[in-house]
């Protein structure tokens, strides 16, 4: 009989208790003694040269202790912010990677932009003192687009007199334009992929501390990879090294990506610790989380797919303009290249595919990796066009699909574009999807939503995309200053309970009840006797943190390393206890035996010998149980699967609801299906929020519209409708859970479903313009009205 | 938010004095806007004059008339027996402003006081023809409302109470901005005994009547009725959300909607 806390058992998060009984500890619950608070002044304005900074009025306010600005961290030797990506242009010219200050330094490139830190006794007058700061600017031309980048009216940065960050390409361009001109049909499409304001539910925090008797510098912060900050702020902005700079990143209240990157609040609050000799602390309010966290997407692109008489698809030309924002953000130029081209093909066999990728600098938030980093743009493209073709064609949607699909007999399957899929079943997903959205009846319920006055449409999205990133010698390669493995440690204690460090963080994913799930089922241990600690980089030997659906497929697998040599040495030592060879030993359900024999010995009496080894083979064995891995995997994994989303349109108001919404989603094997459950939901509302709702807005001069919840559009429960979610298992052939990863599907696979059946709604109307995301009530009257 | 004194009124005199003795006093009814404004640093009162406990808050029905005092809460009011059995229509408006933290805070007082251009009750009071009711004066509901956050309440004026006479039949029914929830338009229709009353809140600067849908309406009180009449888009509030003319457009199919409602 299967355990009820192990692999494949819907147990409820361990973690939850804590949470929602106001018990977790969040980075802005942490108080250190003699703590002073740091205020940023941010800049007003988009594009501005900073003529001078007056900090007098802001020392004369009572409380403050100090004021910092882009000249002190100069001259201090404090350098600017890492890019932790490096893309080369199809020149081979590397890519503009100019300056990025932690606090201003003679220009504001964007609204938001910090041009000096206060610090003072609470954090009233942190603000009071920032506030009486005397700061002459000279407010300059702003880029508030790519449209403006490219017309280099103004230069975001005086060193990259074009505006341009790169011009990337991958595929030969005269080849696909040749393959498309042969073909029988060729289909375009212009898209917008809309730039989208993360808001995690908890703002992002900063504390620096610094101890004076040992040297050491810690930084409490609201990370998804603690090890990855140190290393970034420690060896390229700060120069501490790693023994003398901890970093703690504890329970974190999402982050969708934008909490990856190394941010210059950390760096700010870091330093001035070790220099006021106090710990400083620097709580983000929402509306600096608006005009400072990482945005994401905002792509502008032109797609043609080309097809043959039968259908099938010759070629595919994606050309795309992706804005960075003022800067570069940590991983910002991997995500419109390396994480989004190479998933062109999609599901399908197209044999050939160029894309051309620009990125800009505007005067706007930096953009960088969110829910899905590269993918979702990349399903949208290829999920859009491939639907438009059906429709212009005449080809029912899911028969195209059908017709292009790679079989499930096809994999290893390389693609075009510098991937090699490990597995997949891309037609059973798509049957499930539409079992399960009663596809066949779609038509008599289209017919009773006109009798009443509504337009019904429906959509599908046969996404795909590259997860567990990834083998370090691949992205490496690609351009990264930084290798993707994953560490794991299990630590047996003396009765057997086990503590496992993981270097992967859980900032709402319910990684501490998936890993002792996975060591429960392992060891056969009860799940309450399984710890799981991460987020310190003094407790846990080193990770790369959480991102890109990666945890369970690579800190999992280095899991499952760990736990094969605890098995190993267990094994060796229950040996010894049953006077047996070890290679006959077996181990069970937490029982060790030897074949054949009746003799049989306990895990928990195996750890306790391992401790207690008054009778122990110190000839051939250490005392102590406890094993760490290291896991770099060999292929990326390639989760997929099939949305299909129905709308109803109410053309009287434009205003869209979501009827039906289906997920067929092959995550290869699953530990916790009520887990994986949950992430798909999430990952779908935050689909339907960018397809529907989000969308993050400047003005002509720069200025962020959308700066509250009063005018940037969150996704609400009752915008949504209950989702039907199903999994199919292809297991990953290559890492040894079997694994792929279940956290972006949703956010990847939405935004096309639901589009696409916006776009079958509105033609349905007549109106075969499509418009582009968030199909907002306003934008769907326009349309159905020619406006 | 900056400083300020914090001071408790125990009568709405009360608290016209001691706004009136400070040097930028603001009355604080639920604060469901004025703190916010605060805590963002956009205002910063000298004082709060805080009318929590100034005994403004109650329900009662005498006759044909419905007296809500001004700091009676919108969660009292959306489950008010007496309100939703004489005029429903305000119950419901009253159930669909903000979220419920705010339906808790927020006062029928503060709201029409502020008179914020996307707010619900404006639309009530002026489809209602209610009467406003302060510690010096009654004023009509056709004579409160001046202006984008702007109304007829003089310095030193506190709000008491709203009286509203039981029409005939009403029903509001508004489109929310997808983002705040507030009104882009919303839309009251009354029959009152001083004839149809058409209240548009949301669509410009400052709740009005929609006088040729009020005429259209008086002669044959349907739906159907509005189909040849409209509201004009010039003046009408444009955003990021919605235009002029999709303002106008909503407009007329609330209108239809509420009176369809009504029956």
């Amino acid at each position: 009989m299967p355990r009820d806390d192990g692999i494949g058992a819907a147990v409820r998060r361990k973690e939850d208790f804590r949470f929602i009984t106001g018990r977790g500890s969040y980075t802005d619950d942490l108080n250190r003694p003699g703590q002073a608070f740091a205020a940023f002044l941010r800049s007003p304005h988009a594009h501005a040269r900073v003529d001078s900074i007056n900090v007098s009025p802001a020392m004369a306010v009572e409380g403050v202790v100090a004021v910092y600005t882009g000249q002190d961290l100069a001259d201090a030797g404090v350098n600017g912010l890492p890019c932790g990506w490096q893309v080369h242009s199809k020149n081979g010219e590397p890519m503009a990677e100019p300056a990025h200050p932690a606090l201003a330094q003679g220009k504001v490139r964007h609204v938001g932009d910090a041009v000096a830190v206060v610090i003072a006794e609470s954090r009233t007058a942190a603000r009071a003192g920032a506030e009486a700061l005397e700061v002459a600017y000279t407010p300059l031309p702003a880029i508030p687009n790519m449209k403006s980048a490219k017309g280099a009216v103004a230069t975001v940065h005086d060193d990259v007199t074009n505006n341009q960050c790169y011009d990337w390409e991958l595929g030969d361009e005269a080849e696909i334009d040749a393959a498309l001109a042969a073909s029988a049909h060729q289909v375009t499409l212009s898209l917008v992929n809309n730039r989208l304001v993360p808001n995690p539910m908890e703002p992002r925090v900063a504390i620096g501390d610094f101890d004076h008797a040992s040297g050491e510098h810690t930084l409490y912060t609201t990370s998804q990879n603690p090890h990855v900050i140190r290393l970034l702020m420690g060896a390229f902005v700060l120069g501490l090294p790693e023994h003398k700079l901890r970093v703690v990143a504890p329970d974190v209240g999402g982050g969708f990506g934008s909490k990856i990157f190394h941010y210059a609040e950390e760096a700010v609050v870091t330093w001035a610790a070790a220099k006021l000799r106090r710990p400083v602390k620097w709580t983000s309010d929402r509306s600096e989380a608006f005009m400072t966290d990482a945005h994401g997407r905002d792509h502008e692109t032109t797609v043609t797919l080309g097809l043959d008489a039968d259908g099938k698809f010759n070629a595919l030309k994606v050309i795309t303009d992706a804005n960075m924002g003022a800067y570069l953000s940590t991983f910002a130029p991997c995500v419109p290249t390396y994480l989004y081209a190479t998933l062109l093909a999609g599901q399908y066999t197209t044999p050939k595919i160029y894309a051309g990728v620009r990125a800009w600098f505007t005067n706007t938030v930096p953009v960088d990796a969110y829910r899905g980093a590269g993918r979702p743009e990349a399903t949208y493209v290829v999920e859009r066009i491939v639907e438009e073709a059906a429709r212009q064609i005449g080809v029912d949607p899911a028969e195209l699909r059908k017709r292009n699909f790679i079989a499930p007999d096809a994999f290893p399957y390389p693609t075009p574009v510098a991937l090699e899929y490990d597995s997949g079943n891309y037609a059973g997903t798509l049957d499930k999807a539409m079992a399960a959205v009663d596809y066949a009846n779609f038509k008599s319920r289209q017919a009773a939503s006109k009798a009443a006055g509504k337009l019904r449409g429906i959509g599908f999205s046969a996404y795909i995309e590259a997860c567990g990133i990834a083998p370090s010698a691949v992205v490496g390669s690609l351009g990264a200053r930084a290798g993707l493995y994953e560490s794991g440690a299990v630590r047996v204690h003396p009765t057997g309970s086990v503590t496992f460090y993981t270097g992967t963080h859980s900032h709402g994913q319910g990684h501490e009840t998936t890993f002792a799930q996975v060591i429960a089922e392992r060891l056969g241990v009860p799940i309450d006797n399984v710890d799981v600690v991460h987020g310190d980089t003094n407790k846990i030997q080193f990770g790369m943190g959480t991102y890109g659906s990666r945890s369970l497929a690579v800190g999992g697998s280095a899991l499952a390393k760990a736990l094969d040599k605890v098995e190993a040495k267990a094994k060796k030592i229950a040996a010894h206890l049953m006077e047996a060879s070890a290679d006959d030993v077996e181990f069970k359900d937490g029982q060790f035996t030897v074949a054949g024999t009746d003799k049989s010995v306990g895990f928990g009496d195996v750890a306790l010998t391992a401790y207690v080894p008054h009778n122990f083979p110190h000839d051939e064995l250490e005392p102590g149980l406890e094993e760490q891995a290291f896991y770099d995997p060999a292929n990326f994994t390639f989760p997929a699967g099939c949305h299909i989303c129905e709308v109803e349109i109410d053309p009287d108001t434009g205003r869209t609801e979501i009827v039906n919404f289906v997920a067929a989603d092959d995550f290869g094997n699953i530990v916790n299906p009520m887990i994986v459950e949950g992430q798909v939901h999430g990952g779908i509302a935050q689909g339907v929020g960018q397809a529907l709702l989000e969308g993050c807005l400047y003005d002509g001069d720069g200025q962020l519209m959308t700066g509250s919840y009063m005018d940037y559009c969150m996704p609400r429960a009752d915008d949504l409708p209950n989702f039907k979610v199903e999994t199919q298992v292809t297991p990953c052939p290559h890492n040894p859970l079997g694994v792929k990863g279940c956290g972006e599907a949703g956010a990847i696979a939405a935004p096309a479903a639901v589009m696409n059946a916006v776009t079958d709604a509105l033609r349905s109307a007549g109106v075969s313009k499509p418009i582009d995301m968030p199909a907002t009530p306003s934008k769907i009257w326009s349309a159905l009205n020619g406006a | 938010m900056y400083n300020f004194n914090y001071q408790t009124a125990s009568s709405a005199d009360d608290a016209a004095a001691k706004v009136s003795a400070s040097d930028e006093g603001k009355l604080l009814a639920g604060g469901m806007t004025l703190l916010p404004t605060m805590k963002q640093r956009l205002a910063m009162p000298s004082d709060l004059v805080d009318l929590s406990k100034a005994g403004l808050s109650g329900i009662s029905v005498a006759g044909n008339v419905v007296s809500i005092g001004a700091m009676t809460t919108h969660d009292t009011v959306a489950n008010s027996k007496e309100v939703a059995s004489a005029i429903p229509a305000l119950a419901k408006l009253a159930s669909g402003i903000g979220d419920p933290a705010v339906r808790n805070r927020g006062t029928i007082g503060g709201s029409i006081a502020n008179n914020d251009p996307a707010a619900d009750y404006p639309a009530a009071v002026l489809g209602l023809g209610a009467t406003i009711v302060t510690n010096k004066r009654s004023i009509a509901g056709d004579d409160f409302f001046t202006g984008m956050f702007d109304t007829a309440l003089e310095d030193g004026e506190v709000i008491t109470r709203v009286d509203f006479q039981v029409p005939e039949t009403a029903s509001y029914i508004k489109f929310p901005n997808p983002a705040s929830r507030y009104a882009i338009v919303g839309v009251f229709v009354a029959k009152t005994a001083g004839g149809v009353r058409v209240a548009v809140t949301g669509a410009s600067p400052c709740v009005f009547r929609a006088s040729e849908m009020e005429a259209a309406l008086t002669a044959n009180f349907s739906a159907g009725a509005l189909e040849n009449s409209s509201v004009s888009a010039n003046g009408l509030n444009a955003d990021i959300h919605a235009s002029a003319e999709y303002r106008a457009h909503l407009v007329g199919v609330m209108a239809k909607r509420a009176v369809a409602a009504c029956s």
